[in-house]
């Protein structure tokens, strides 16, 4: 554990750029760590979500009086005795609310899996049982989910980005190219499925509500869930102190409003917990994407013509885009260039965000793409990517505030071994093994959003920082007492860093590999100011001596740039053709991703999603039933993620890559990780086998019938 | 209250990490939500409810188990170790330091199963016992060496969605050499009497 030190300051050490085990550890590793549903509460009520078992229509009736005579049961809220809720309101990141969290407002089902009541009792063995007794008739009508190349009913949409981009005549410079590679890719429905369960549990106390939750912004949900019930933005309190796992899944859900309703209904704490099953429906997902992608280059791989366009689905009462064709107006640039996200909207859940949205299918797509053409004009993959680095924002115009890709290749390239590799594809040989290697590049944006931090200097010698962070597992608590020391001069223990809690004043969350980044220039700030005035001397009075930050004019003063992390991926691969299986040997990853502040942490961040690459790459695919509208095999048996077996040797570094405008250089690592990596998997098993496959994931099943039959997967 | 006994209700005696719990619980009730909501031992945790993650792994009578399969009442007689109940005292299990260490984890929600469950790994390797990853499964063979592949193997029973599997691996590979660092030197000293 840490040692107090009080009186005199310790001597000034930097403390960012070097490793430091997480602050919260202890509580991690002796289980006292508490998540949401792990607060006790006096006369705490359970709440049970009640789900549609229809994809489509109407609800007749809710037979809720069979279950009110069972054991223990409190109520049943369904959308026959629910208070209304206000959906008329941009939100903290710019849209509406999606209204699959705008619970038992209407009697219409827009998929499988929709929340048509909540029954509270005093256990959960009771609510769980009630709820499952719960007799629901609906008018079904008939449903649509399925995604095709071929559909012609495809809208372009904005969502966080222009939809369509066009610059020069795409068609002429293909025609004008020495070499066209023209290519289709798909990625399948992909899940969050972090371990903790959505939670919360939901009070009214002294006038005010009181939510404790797992979510990755205490702010983002406070201020939802505000304006949802209309009350007053500081009328609602929302702590979230330890996270198990987001993803981008962990925002306003069905879960939270539910309690809410059930706690002002019955004036007594309520929890929801959502079961596994329904989380496949009820906290979003990755959405399929459908992607074509055309380049034309001269014969020395220089691109004349690059389109990508994208295709995802979208529930039928929210319009999320996953923009998969991003990337490519960040990577490489072309005389002619188009892009373009369009969505399709089917009888499913909404698709929300998941770790590098847009980025993580998009890269899997463009660099699969990359390494076809390498192949095509007889280039070395890394070679090509070098010859196409562009010196400004390939579509904007801008220039980059830094872009290391070539310090990234270059590096990964000497660590990985890749001088002498053989370009041939299905001539290495171990056993019954084939081995290839395969590179991919990425990218991902780096922002920051307006954040409030209080610093206090407290009368005992210590420090108090404040700030509605959340730490869902990125090490985010320890960066920012990491960065708080510095700006006070002292040692990390010194500090004591109080995160999660909307009380703390506004602040943005952890998303967009935009946390820890938006927090740290706050709470640098508000640290550096208690600093100097700390200097000027006076004694600190028994409440201490308090300062206050807010990043928004900082923030607004940045001038536009291209502002994006890089990285260069690579993997070894074998694959057994005879049973299909592949498996990743080794990878390595080489980050060019701001300042790094806690390498211990950085290192497991940038592995964790690397090791997400591998999972894309080879696992996982949510499969929808046509008949039902649902999933099959919706949990953790039926939907595979990488377990320890499926990963044997990944390696992730970084490059030098200060971020010039940010005080302390950083961008964000949250979501590089992931980037680029199912993609180098996929160029290593062509280079394994010779066989490219454009579908992921790279199931047993598709590398038999690839060697077997078909040319490409 | 819960009526004592009853139909749906039975009164048991939970003996969990060397303390004796004295309760009432609805049959339905799982010994994950026993723990968890009787006894406030929140430690261990709940990912799926259906034995498919491993976050709720703790150990009944020194074996690993998924708390979220095992009735309660099953659970009477049965000693269970919890992870709030490996460390001694203040002084952290070898396994526990080598996760904090190491950064075996990250959001921390599969931690206490995959800390419960590498105590068990590295007794069920000691004792001989063998995995899908052995070569070798003779009984005589005695146990293989605690290679990565063999950690990798036994400890998939246990999710880490954050993807620390890596650090993991270092970290159980870090408390079994450390627990049979002096095993080695028995076997090495016979060796060389032989």
């Amino acid at each position: 554990m840490t040692t107090t030190t009080t009186g005199t300051p310790t001597t000034p050490k930097q403390s960012v750029g070097t490793a430091h085990t997480r602050v919260d550890g202890y509580e991690k590793v002796t289980g006292s760590a508490r998540y949401a549903g792990e607060i006790p509460f006096a006369d705490l009520a359970h709440g049970w979500l009640a789900v549609s078992t229809v994809a489509r229509g109407r609800i007749r009736s809710v037979d809720d009086e069979p279950v009110l005579r069972m054991p223990g049961v409190i109520t049943v809220l369904h959308h026959g005795n629910a208070p209304r809720l206000n959906t008329e309101y941009i939100g903290m990141l710019g849209a509406p609310p999606d209204p699959t969290c705008a619970v038992f407002q209407h009697d219409r089902v827009p998929h499988l899996g929709w929340p048509v009541a909540l029954v509270v009792a005093e256990t959960p063995e009771q609510a769980r049982e009630a709820a499952e007794a719960l007799a629901v008739h609906y008018d079904r009508e008939p449903h649509d989910v399925a995604l095709s190349a071929t559909r012609t009913d495809t809208h372009p949409v904005d969502g966080f980005m222009p939809a369509v981009t066009e610059k020069g005549d795409l068609e002429a410079e293909l025609a004008a190219s020495d070499v066209v590679l023209d290519a289709e890719y798909t990625t399948p429905e992909e899940h969050h499925s972090m371990m903790e369960p959505h939670a919360a549990t939901a009070l009214w106390d002294g006038g005010r509500l009181e939510v404790i939750d797992s979510n990755q912004g205490a702010t983002w949900v406070g201020s939802e869930l505000a304006k949802l019930f209309s009350l007053e933005p500081d009328a609602v309190r929302v702590r979230s102190e330890h996270v198990g796992g987001g993803f981008g899944s962990k925002g306003v859900r069905a879960h939270q409003v539910a309690a809410v309703m059930a706690a002002t209904a019955l004036d007594r704490p309520v929890r929801v917990v959502m079961t596994r099953r329904q989380m496949f429906s009820l906290t979003g997902y990755r959405s399929p994407t459908i992607q074509r992608v055309r380049l034309g280059a001269s014969a020395d791989g220089r691109l004349r013509a690059l389109e990508h366009s994208a295709v995802n689905l979208t529930s039928t009462v929210f319009d999320f885009v996953e923009p998969a064709a991003g990337p490519a107006r960040v990577m490489y640039g072309a005389e002619a260039h188009h892009t373009a996200n369009r969505i399709v909207r089917l009888d499913v859940p909404t698709p929300t965000f998941m770790r590098a949205p847009g980025e993580a299918p998009g890269s899997f797509a463009l660099e699969s793409a990359f390494d076809e053409l390498a192949e095509k004009c007889g280039l070395d993959p890394i070679e090509l990517r070098l010859r196409n680095e562009p010196d400004r924002g390939p579509v904007s115009g801008l220039p980059f505030s830094s872009r290391n890709l070539r310090a990234c290749f270059d590096e990964g390239a000497r660590r990985f071994g890749w001088a002498g590799r053989d370009p041939r594809p299905g001539v290495r040989r171990d056993g019954r093994w084939l081995l290839g290697t395969g590179t991919a590049a990425g990218s991902f944006s780096a922002g920051a959003a307006p954040s409030t931090a209080v610093a206090t200097a407290e009368a005992d010698g210590t420090f108090t920082v404040r700030i509605a962070a959340a730490d869902i597992g990125t090490g985010a608590r320890t960066a920012l007492t990491l960065l708080a020391a510095d700006a006070l001069e002292v040692a990390p223990d010194r500090v004591k860093m109080r995160i999660g809690d909307s009380d703390f004043g506004p602040a943005w969350l952890a998303g967009g590999s935009m946390g820890t980044r938006s927090w740290g220039w706050a709470v640098t700030i508000a640290a550096s100011e208690l600093k100097e005035r700390l200097a000027l001397g006076a004694d600190i009075p028994p409440e201490g001596i308090t300062v206050r930050s807010d990043t928004t004019e900082a923030l607004q003063a940045l001038t536009q740039k291209e502002r994006h992390s890089f990285c260069a991926q690579f993997a070894e691969v074998a694959v057994d053709v005879t049973t299909g299986e592949v498996r990743v040997r080794r990878m390595l990853g080489i980050f060019a991703a701001g300042r790094i502040v806690n390498p211990l942490t950085a290192r497991s961040q940038l592995v964790g999603g690397m090791t997400w690459g591998i999972s894309m790459a080879l696992h996982e695919e949510a499969v929808r039933d046509p008949a039902t509208g649902g999933l099959y095999g919706a949990d953790l048996a039926g939907y595979h993620v990488a377990t320890n077996a499926d990963v044997a040797e990944i390696e992730a570094d970084w490059v030098a890559d200060p971020d010039p405008d940010d005080p302390v250089g950083l961008k964000g690592i949250g979501e590089i990780g992931i980037v680029g990596a199912a993609a180098a998997i996929a160029n290593a098993v062509w280079h394994a086998t010779g066989v490219r496959h454009r579908n992921l994931p790279i199931r047993p099943d598709r590398v038999l019938q690839a060697v077997t039959g078909a040319p490409d997967a | 209250m819960d009526p004592v006994p009853s139909p749906t209700h039975s009164g048991i005696t939970l003996n969990v990490n060397g303390e004796k719990h004295a309760l009432s619980v609805d049959h339905r009730t799982t010994l994950l939500d026993a723990l968890r909501e009787r006894l406030d031992l929140t430690g261990t945790k709940k990912g799926c409810d259906q034995g498919q993650c491993g976050a709720c792994t703790v150990l009944v009578d020194g074996r690993r188990t998924v708390a979220c399969l095992q009735f309660a009442v099953a659970a009477e007689g049965r000693e269970i170790t919890t992870i709030e109940g490996v460390a001694e005292g203040e002084r952290l299990h070898p396994v526990q330091q080598a996760f904090l260490d190491l950064d075996g984890y990250q959001c921390g929600y599969c931690t206490p199963g995959q800390i419960c469950s590498a105590i068990a790994v590295i007794e069920e390797h000691a004792a001989g016992w063998p995995s899908a990853a052995t070569d070798d499964v003779r009984p005589e063979a005695g146990p293989p060496p605690l290679t990565p592949d063999e950690i990798r193997e036994r400890m998939s029973g246990n999710l880490c969605r954050c993807g620390a599997y890596v650090a993991i691996t270092q970290a159980v590979a870090r408390a079994a050499g450390a627990r049979t660092a002096p095993a080695a030197q028995t076997t090495a000293d016979r060796g060389a009497a032989a």
